[in-house]
């Protein structure tokens, strides 16, 4: 499982402070904890309150990079802080994310292919949040066949298929699963897939127990990459062990330590 | 049409394992051998790099083996006595690049010999050849457990290849290998999950993975051969993937297991269609080292010169 580590995010009120104080021990701490945790990438979004968020990013990237080589995933709903963010990457880069929108599409594929970053595709556009399945699917191929037309590699694409709160959107669990596996028949190669987890839970009771659950169901449909708190263990516990039943790792007593050690 | 190869990019790589340390490295072998490093499954060389070859070394014991056939016993004659002159043959008249030493005299049914006498021959021993050096335990863990450390600490700095550590008994090995700048061999009974789990254990102790190497146990050609080498192939492909606690080169004991087939022992007069027993050993042996090679094996340690020549051949005809 490619897991992208969601911590560093202006939204959480320590993140948030740290980002307006520009302290950055709380920052590179996060960083070094999700990392150790079992991240991946880290993701780094300003968040809304963020004041000049196209000087945070850079900000953010250039502090994070002095104490981790890990890849990076610039998130935002605005390009021009993506591409802000870019500017000064030196790690390994996703771009967190377009959305089906053409406009979107044809600034942020080419940023992506420049920067030789894997790009995040949201299968949603402007017209709204998709309620079923063939909308998710129409949105994705939308997505795939701007990368193909415009020479970006399709295995550097990861699908969300938005997931919605379960409180919100119970109907639609079951097509958001659907979605993951037939995004992989869009094209060959396949994309990848990927999805924002914590949003399954938001708003409920026992969050923690719906995120696992979720993200092992999601696995189990062929889920490549999940949004996350890496430090959550259990949840981690979770992802790992859906893995080892789809003999994705080789069992040993100790796999749990084994995947934390790769 | 124009055929194209279907090509696998794979993340991980196997570990590169150095045995034998030359004057400037702290040992004092004239040269050494390296083994892993490759990026693709055997002997795909349009796939990724392949830095190095298999290697094979040539069995020896510390007493003279009882129960090996004539064929075998013949080819070292009188040497097989004394484990100096066996060691030199293998070099001068065999072209060794590697020795595997079996101290299957420290045994307690096979001569007890003391760990001070086991440590005074693989002194001895170093200083008669400049190969790089396996050495090998008797096979009884309480014993081996005296004798191995006694050992390495008289191969100080060598970086000699020891074992075998089993999943019931390493922590002693692993703590003499590590404090003489040893390497380790991790015996699994044909078993992926052990494998895994001992690797684990092993680095648990502070020895990097780049010093360990995987005896996964094998199966001569008849006797479970294709177990050893689908679990060799899986370790393998998880490996590339990037799972790094199965990522270790193989060594595979060829010769131990060809010369216990009983097609390769029994004698024409009881089995006359099979041919003859000179020929048929060797082929054993060969068969054997080909097929686990194509599995991954790194290491092949063998006994028959004959086949060894013929492997040898065949590897550098695979490998230009």
């Amino acid at each position: 499982m490619f897991i992208v580590g969601e911590l560093i995010n202006g939204m959480y009120k320590k993140i948030g402070q740290a980002i307006k104080a520009k302290d950055k021990t709380v920052i590179q701490e996060c960083a070094l904890g999700q990392v150790k945790a079992g991240a991946d990438v880290l993701d780094i979004n300003c968040g809304p309150a963020s004041a000049n968020p196209l000087s945070d990013i850079q900000w953010l990237v250039e502090v994070i990079q002095e104490v981790t080589d890990q890849p990076l995933a610039l998130d935002s709903s605005k390009p021009q802080v993506i591409e802000s963010g870019l500017k000064v990457i030196k790690n390994k880069v996703m771009i967190n994310s377009t959305t089906a929108d053409q406009e979107k599409l044809d600034l942020l594929i080419p940023l992506a292919k420049k920067y030789n970053a894997k790009l995040i595709g949201l299968a949603i556009s402007a017209k709204g949040i998709p309620q079923n399945k063939d909308q998710r699917l129409e949105l994705a191929a939308n997505i795939v066949a701007n990368c193909a037309e415009q020479g970006f590699p399709v295995e550097d694409l990861y699908l969300d298929p938005i997931v919605l709160p379960v409180n919100v959107a119970q109907a639609q669990m079951r097509d958001i699963l659907e979605a993951i596996r037939e995004f992989k028949i869009i094209s060959e190669p396949p994309p990848k897939t990927i999805v924002g987890l914590s949003n399954v839970s938001q708003g409920s009771c026992a969050r923690g127990l719906i995120n696992r659950i979720f993200l092992t169901m999601a696995i189990a449909y062929g889920l490549d990459a999940a949004i996350l708190d890496p430090q959550d263990k259990e949840l981690m516990d979770a992802a790992i062990t859906a893995e080892l039943i789809l003999n994705k790792q080789i069992y040993c007593s100790s796999y749990l330590e084994a995947y934390r050690k790769k | 049409m124009v055929k194209e190869l279907m090509l696998e990019k794979w993340s991980g790589v196997v570990a590169r394992v150095q045995i034998g340390a030359t004057k400037e490295e702290g040992g004092s072998r004239s040269n050494v051998v390296k083994v892993g490093g490759q990026a693709t499954l055997p002997f795909l060389f349009a796939e990724a790099a392949i830095p190095q070859k298999p290697v094979i070394a040539f069995e020896i014991w510390d007493i003279p083996p009882q129960e090996w056939p004539e064929e075998l016993s013949r080819c070292y004659g009188g040497s097989l006595k004394d484990p100096l002159l066996w060691a030199k043959k293998c070099v001068e008249e065999f072209k060794a690049e590697l020795l595997c030493i079996r101290l299957q005299g420290a045994h307690p049914d096979f001569g007890d010999k003391t760990p001070q006498q086991e440590a005074a021959l693989v002194e001895e021993l170093l200083k008669a050849v400049s190969l790089p050096l396996i050495i090998l335990g008797s096979g009884d863990d309480a014993k081996d457990n005296l004798v191995l450390p006694a050992c390495c600490e008289a191969a100080r700095g060598e970086r000699c290849l020891v074992g075998n550590a089993v999943q019931d008994n390493y922590k002693t090995l692993v703590a003499a290998a590590s404090a003489d700048g040893h390497s380790i061999i991790a015996e699994s009974p044909i078993d992926i999950n052990i494998a895994k789990q001992l690797n684990i254990l092993i680095s648990d102790m502070g020895l990097p993975l780049e010093r360990i190497v995987i005896n996964p146990t094998i199966g001569a050609l008849g006797y479970g051969l294709e177990y050893a080498y689908s679990i060799m192939e899986r370790a393998r492909l998880a490996a590339l993937s990037g799972d790094k606690t199965v990522a270790s080169p193989f060594i595979c004991f060829v010769g131990q297991e060809s010369w216990r087939a009983k097609e390769a022992r029994a004698s024409m007069r009881e089995f006359p269609a099979w041919g003859e027993e000179s020929e048929r050993g060797i082929i054993w042996e060969a068969v054997t080292a080909v097929a686990l090679m194509q599995a991954g094996g790194d290491i092949l340690v063998m006994r028959h010169p004959r086949a060894i020549e013929k492997i040898n051949k065949y590897i550098d005809k695979l490998m230009s």
